[in-house]
């Protein structure tokens, strides 16, 4: 996790987006430069720029599409984002679209990344998620992103939720699966993300507990 | 390895559909509805289906009537621009009879208009889906868990009365993460389709489908069969749900996304002793009638909050037989009303006055 670059890729829905606010957040407490950038393609919806106000307030640069959140449903990508692989001095973190088609955009960045070699790519799993209930699924999908993009992953984040329902069994639940997504591909389980609410239900019986101040959509 | 599973509204509509035993997609991608045809993409190859982006949505409800000629269950989906251009081919449907689901995710309008969520299809879905006489059933689901209910009862009303059933949600419904038991879903077996075009095997008949019909006494005999079975429809399947009816004096009319912003209203509204209800509209054709017109007996006002210039309201003042005033709180064009600009309505009509 200590590397410059950290790129979230996922199923949609898994909970990418949360992540990365809340760990560009964390990033800024030990490095004072630090960008985030909201590469989405796909959805119009749900994005970084939603936290934007806070973003800005905490001294995090937001690299995002011009049209992110202006309804305009295109799939545009800003002109800044080279400065994510030019600029070397910055932490940078970078929220990728869901899916393959969300990955696709990491193509034209992925040699520079693969040239500086400083980077982690984490996969955002979610076991209550339809399409990735079980660790060969999710492999699935993994296997997916990783052709599109032409990167392999380094590393999982379990962030296992069911929204607004979730219980800390629910979260403890899903460190078996977790833990089969991470035997059958060889990598680790980096951090399990939960909402903050249930961080005194979780604390201790989970290792590496990352707590998620949950990102609300303004308008 | 989990009984419930966090799914958005188009794509519990998606698997919805496939637990019904669709295995026929047709569609034209529209945003805020893409996810479904995105789930059923990935889904319908591993499960020996077929998803077929078609050139258009005219193209895509032309194949829905080709495949709902042979008995198989059949669904498209899109938004408001996309349903518009479906219109014809949901008029040749119900002119051959035939069943079908399609799914309408509103987004502003009219004309392009914008991708964020709206209720303003209510006339085209309960009114005018297109030319001639004809009615769909129209199902308006308010969470995640009836979006997916109601795909599996859509396809079941389809099949039973030989016509379109229409999932009539919005962006927020389409866009909105939820829990949903998929487990709970009970699909009941679908009727023999003896009409269906399946090869005669030189054993029977030739079935033919077909809307075209140029004797018009004929014609004017399919239409008044096709309304007899509307009125029996009517008056056997209506769904609606009641929120603190029982002693009400103001009663919200809201479906969909509209009603959920009404019930924090009403709960707001409760504390402050106003009595206050809703009757949330669950088919919006069949139109729950028969419950509002008792409601217009015991309560003083109504009040229909809408995502639209006020479409529903006219159901309910005709419901109501305008015995008791009918008020409107809407927002339009992709913005929704907020639980305050609702309570705020509730409090005036409480006082007596207009909106």
């Amino acid at each position: 996790m200590n590397k410059r670059v950290l790129l979230l890729c996922g199923h949609y829905g898994s909970g990418k987006t949360n992540i990365a606010v809340n760990l560009a957040q964390a990033i800024k407490r030990e490095y004072p430069t630090v960008t985030l950038a909201d590469l989405d393609i796909v959805n119009p919806y749900f994005r970084s720029k939603d936290s934007a106000a806070e973003l800005e307030e905490a001294g995090i640069r937001l690299i995002c599409s011009n049209y992110a959140n202006s309804n305009v449903d295109i799939p545009a990508l800003p002109p800044d984002l080279y400065a994510l692989t030019d600029d070397r001095r910055m932490r940078a973190i970078i929220d990728v679209g869901g899916d393959d088609r969300g990955a696709l955009v990491l193509g034209r960045l992925a040699p520079a990344i693969l040239a500086e070699n400083d980077y982690e790519m984490l996969m955002v799993i979610n076991c209550y998620r339809p399409l990735t209930r079980d660790a060969i699924s999710t492999l699935e999908v993994m296997r997916e992103i990783e052709t599109a993009c032409g990167m392999r992953f380094t590393a999982l984040v379990n962030n296992s939720n069911l929204g607004v329902e979730t219980t800390a069994e629910d979260v403890l639940r899903s460190v078996s699966y977790a833990n089969e997504v991470a035997a059958m591909s060889g990598l680790p389980v980096v951090m399990t993300t939960a909402d903050q609410k249930l961080q005194c239900e979780l604390e201790g019986k989970i290792p590496d507990l990352f707590p998620l101040e949950l990102q609300k959509k303004i308008q | 390895m989990a009984d419930k599973v966090l799914m958005k509204g188009n794509e519990a509509i998606a698997e919805a559909a496939i637990h019904a035993g669709c295995r026929h997609y047709f569609g034209y991608p529209i945003t805020p509805q893409t996810e479904i045809a995105a789930y059923m993409a990935k889904k319908m190859p591993k499960i020996g289906g077929t998803f077929l982006q078609a050139e258009s949505e005219i193209a895509a409800i032309n194949m829905v009537y080709g495949v709902a000629s042979t008995g198989y269950r059949v669904m498209t989906s899109s938004s408001s621009p996309g349903i518009a251009l479906k219109s014809e081919g949901l008029s040749y449907l119900a002119g051959s009879d035939l069943p079908a689901l399609v799914v309408n995710v509103q987004r502003g309008g009219p004309g392009l208009g914008g991708i964020q969520p709206s209720q303003s299809d209510y006339f085209q879905a309960t009114k005018a889906g297109g030319h001639g006489d004809f009615r769909m059933i129209v199902l308006a689901p308010a969470s995640v868990q009836e979006m997916a209910e109601l795909t599996v009862k859509g396809f079941e009303l389809a099949d039973t009365y030989r016509m379109t059933a229409m999932i009539l949600a919005d962006g927020t419904m389409g866009q909105m993460m939820e829990p949903v038991a998929l487990d709970d879903l009970v699909v009941k077996p679908a009727p023999e389709k003896p009409w269906a075009i399946t090869g005669t095997k030189m054993q029977r008949p030739h079935n033919i489908v077909n809307s075209l019909s140029l004797v018009p006494e004929e014609l004017e005999q399919f239409n008044f069969a096709r309304y007899e079975r509307y009125r029996y429809i009517e008056e056997n399947e209506v769904l609606y749900e009641e929120y603190m009816m029982d002693d009400a004096e103001i009663c919200i009319a809201a479906f969909g996304i509209a009603a959920r912003v009404s019930k924090n209203a009403i709960n707001e509204a409760r504390k402050q002793g106003i009595k206050v209800g809703m009757i949330r509209p669950i088919t919006l054709w069949p139109f729950p009638k028969e419950v509002f017109r008792r409601a217009a007996d015991k309560v003083n006002s109504f009040i229909s909050v809408e995502l639209s210039m006020g479409q529903m309201i006219e159901d309910v003042r005709l419901a109501t037989e305008c015995k008791k005033p009918v008020t409107l709180c809407n927002r339009a064009g992709g913005m929704i009303p907020s639980p305050e600009q609702v309570l705020e309505a509730i409090k005036k009509a409480a006082k007596g006055g207009e909106n």
